[in-house]
């Protein structure tokens, strides 16, 4: 199987579209081989024996060079733009940047969203010091693959001081064009000392019914004393696959707050670590999966908790209807030296088919005494009394099962702080339950 | 307008209501009084459609209606309100959005147009000041993190938005205190009229003292072991409740 791989790889780093700055050459070359050594993880392994990837390992899939973005007008993009066009949002169709059918928007002096394929191009040391710093291909042979092949996303950088006071919408676009393909998607954050950020990173597509496969890492570093609401919105075709992995390190008095919505594809896996990488730092983790059909949604996340007086917190939601099936997996790892941690895990399911299917698993290893840490997860139905107060007050059975539904996924979409996104989330919700 | 005859009602395989007649007239305030455990609660759950429940004999017609007929959202749209006595929390919807939906729902089954948003805030401000609240508690999520006096407010602020005929009042005043008290009352009070009709349920006379009730009716293991006037709870509140299990021996010898 690796060798179709390695073909693959040989005639992309030939080709001018791999074309970047030389210390890029062996952080491909490594991670290719690194790839070629595993292969992709053998069904029994832990961390991957619910997740049945035999569709992806087994498929050939077609790298590089879709193109499609010049079937795309803008009109049809409109839904992802949170009705704000001027909003900085950079455009992937099928993988490559379409500049076409971004936006520049207005951003703060020094501030620098772009293409990282643009970015690579001009070489420069700041990605040198972050690119592939924080997602490590040892991690993951999805890592190591996506590593290989990577060449475009976004690029944000905010330099110190510095508020981006608007958002930036990271947009990812299928179009049928992607049957049969895998993308790479390559995304780096790096928010500086005293700054703010907001970033959107969604995965969309113009062409439901589409099998193809995205492999996105998204790396974030949230800088000294910095601010990052990072919101994640996973809307794949439902006959796609979607294996991504999100790094997030933050610096001494930074808050990280992540938000990862999933609703889309046949089999969806997002690996989320977070490692608080000094002191007084934060990580708040929230999410919210809606599965129906045959769909599968997995959530790994890990929370690295190496220094004292760290807190992080964490809510995943989901509501599984059909004969889908959610895996949850919450790691909290503190080290000794950690003391003081306060660490809170929360996993709660609602279940609305006899069918659906929920594995969940908090995982906490602390190696640290004077610590604060807890975790709960639960897997229920909607609440008999619940429906009958809704009932009581006029409301059918059914919109009450649905109101109730609804209120289960709004009470984690609240924790977003940007309104037009939590309002779009809030419809996305409303919309999948009135399709039941 | 409620017409209940030798009704019977058990929770599990245990019978609670064991034969309980009672009719409501359109204008009037029904108080049923009684000890823990003697149904008052249950009498009120069966009324309004509770799952737990079941219906084990007799009949109870509202507005002509079999009322068993009718699933719990029906008797709602066709008038019928419980005030719970422990009303449900429900984080993520908001008290406005809730309370909307609820009545929309009223209105779409009789045929009428939903309430716009805009149009339903003017609505809910008149409704407010029956419970003198301010417009604030309309975004906090529905009784989430509530006192229990707040809930208990919020009750009746459904029960002014949702304008039933007939309005069960399950233990509103438990849990309240005096100023809460005075506030739940007075707004119940504006929203008495000829047309609509109450059974207010209470452990206590206290509250009969400010909404003051037509008939008063005493339950004791699931019957109706006394009916009279307002003085009845007077009566009550002086002898206390062996009293009244004292006249129930006597009644079934």
């Amino acid at each position: 199987m690796s060798e179709a791989y390695l073909r693959e790889f040989e005639s992309f780093t030939g080709a001018a579209t791999a074309e970047g700055p030389e210390w890029l050459e062996p952080i491909r070359r490594a991670a290719m081989e690194r790839f070629a050594a595993t292969g992709f993880p053998h069904p029994r392994h832990e961390e991957w024996r619910f997740t049945p990837i035999a569709p992806i390992a087994q498929a050939t899939w077609r790298h590089g060079g879709i193109g499609g973005a010049e079937e795309i007008a803008r009109e049809q993009l409109a839904e992802f733009v949170f009705g704000h066009e001027e909003w900085c949002t950079l455009v992937f169709v099928n993988g490559e940047y379409a500049p076409g059918l971004s936006s520049a928007g207005a951003l703060a002096e020094g501030v620098v969203a772009t293409s990282l394929a643009d970015a690579l191009r001009n070489g420069g040391d700041l990605l040198q010091r972050h690119l592939a710093h924080y997602a490590r291909i040892e991690e993951s042979p999805f890592t190591a693959l996506n590593t290989a092949f990577l060449r475009d996303g976004g690029l944000i950088h905010v330099p110190a001081g510095v508020d981006l006071s608007r958002p930036v919408n990271l947009v990812f676009v299928t179009t049928a064009d992607a049957a049969g393909a895998v993308i790479h998607p390559r995304n780096l954050i790096i928010v500086e000392r005293n700054a703010r950020a907001s970033l959107i990173e969604s995965y969309v597509t113009l062409a439901p019914g589409t099998r193809y496969w995205t492999n996105p890492v998204t790396e974030v570093w949230t800088g000294p004393n910095s601010w990052v609401e990072h919101t994640r919105i996973q809307r794949e075709s439902e006959a796609a696959y979607h294996v991504a992995t999100t790094e997030a390190e933050v610096a001494r008095d930074g808050h990280y707050r992540s938000f990862s919505m999933a609703m889309g594809a046949a089999l969806a896996r997002h690996n989320l670590n977070a490692r608080l990488a000094d002191q007084y730092s934060e990580a708040l983790l929230y999410g919210l999966y809606i599965t129906h059909g045959e769909q599968l949604v997995d959530t790994h996340t890990v929370l690295y908790h190496d220094h004292a007086n760290c807190r992080s917190w964490e809510v995943y939601k989901g509501i599984l209807d059909g004969r889908s099936h959610a895996v949850f997996n919450g790691k909290v790892f503190v080290k000794p030296e950690a003391q003081k941690t306060d660490a809170k895990q929360t996993n709660r399911n609602l279940v609305l088919s006899d069918h659906a299917k929920v594995d969940t698993k908090p995982q906490l290893e602390i190696f640290a005494d004077d610590v604060k840490c807890t975790h709960g997860a639960t897997v229920g139905r909607l609440d008999d009394i619940a429906l009958f107060y809704a009932r009581s007050r006029g409301v059918p059975q059914e919109a009450a099962e649905r109101l109730l539904t609804y209120a289960f996924a709004a009470e984690v979409i609240e924790e977003v702080a940007l309104e037009p996104v939590r309002d779009e989330l809030d419809r996305l919700v409303l919309e999948r339950l009135e399709g039941r | 307008m409620l017409e209940i005859k030798d009704l019977r009602a058990s929770a599990g395989d245990k019978e609670i209501l064991k034969g309980i007649s009672l009719t409501v007239n359109a204008g009037e305030v029904h108080a049923v009084m009684g000890p823990n455990g003697s149904g008052k609660s249950t009498l009120a759950q069966v009324l309004a459609g509770h799952p737990a429940f079941r219906v084990t004999g007799g009949t109870v017609t509202f507005d002509g209606q079999d009322l068993f007929e009718l699933e719990p959202e029906v008797r709602a749209q066709a008038g019928l309100f419980l005030a719970f006595q422990y009303p449900v929390e429900i984080p993520g919807v908001s008290n406005a959005y809730f309370l909307r939906a609820a009545y929309n729902e009223i209105r779409k089954s009789r045929g009428l147009e939903e309430i716009d948003s805009m149009d339903f805030l003017e609505l809910l401000e008149q409704k407010l000041k029956v419970v003198q609240w301010d417009p604030e508690i309309m975004s906090r999520a529905v009784n989430a993190g509530f006192s229990g006096g707040e809930k208990k407010r919020n009750e009746i602020l459904q029960l002014a938005v949702l304008d039933p005929k007939l309005a069960i009042l399950d233990e509103t005043d438990s849990g309240l205190d005096i100023d809460a008290l005075r506030t739940v009352a007075a707004g119940i009070n504006q929203l008495r009229r000829p047309d609509n009709a109450f059974i207010v349920i209470t452990h206590y006379q206290r509250l009969l003292n400010y909404i003051v009730p037509d008939y008063v009716h005493v339950l004791s293991d699931g019957k109706v072991v006394m009916s009279g006037g307002k003085d009845l709870a007077l009566e009550l509140e002086a002898r206390g409740y062996e009293w009244v299990d004292a006249q129930a021996e006597a009644l079934a010898k």
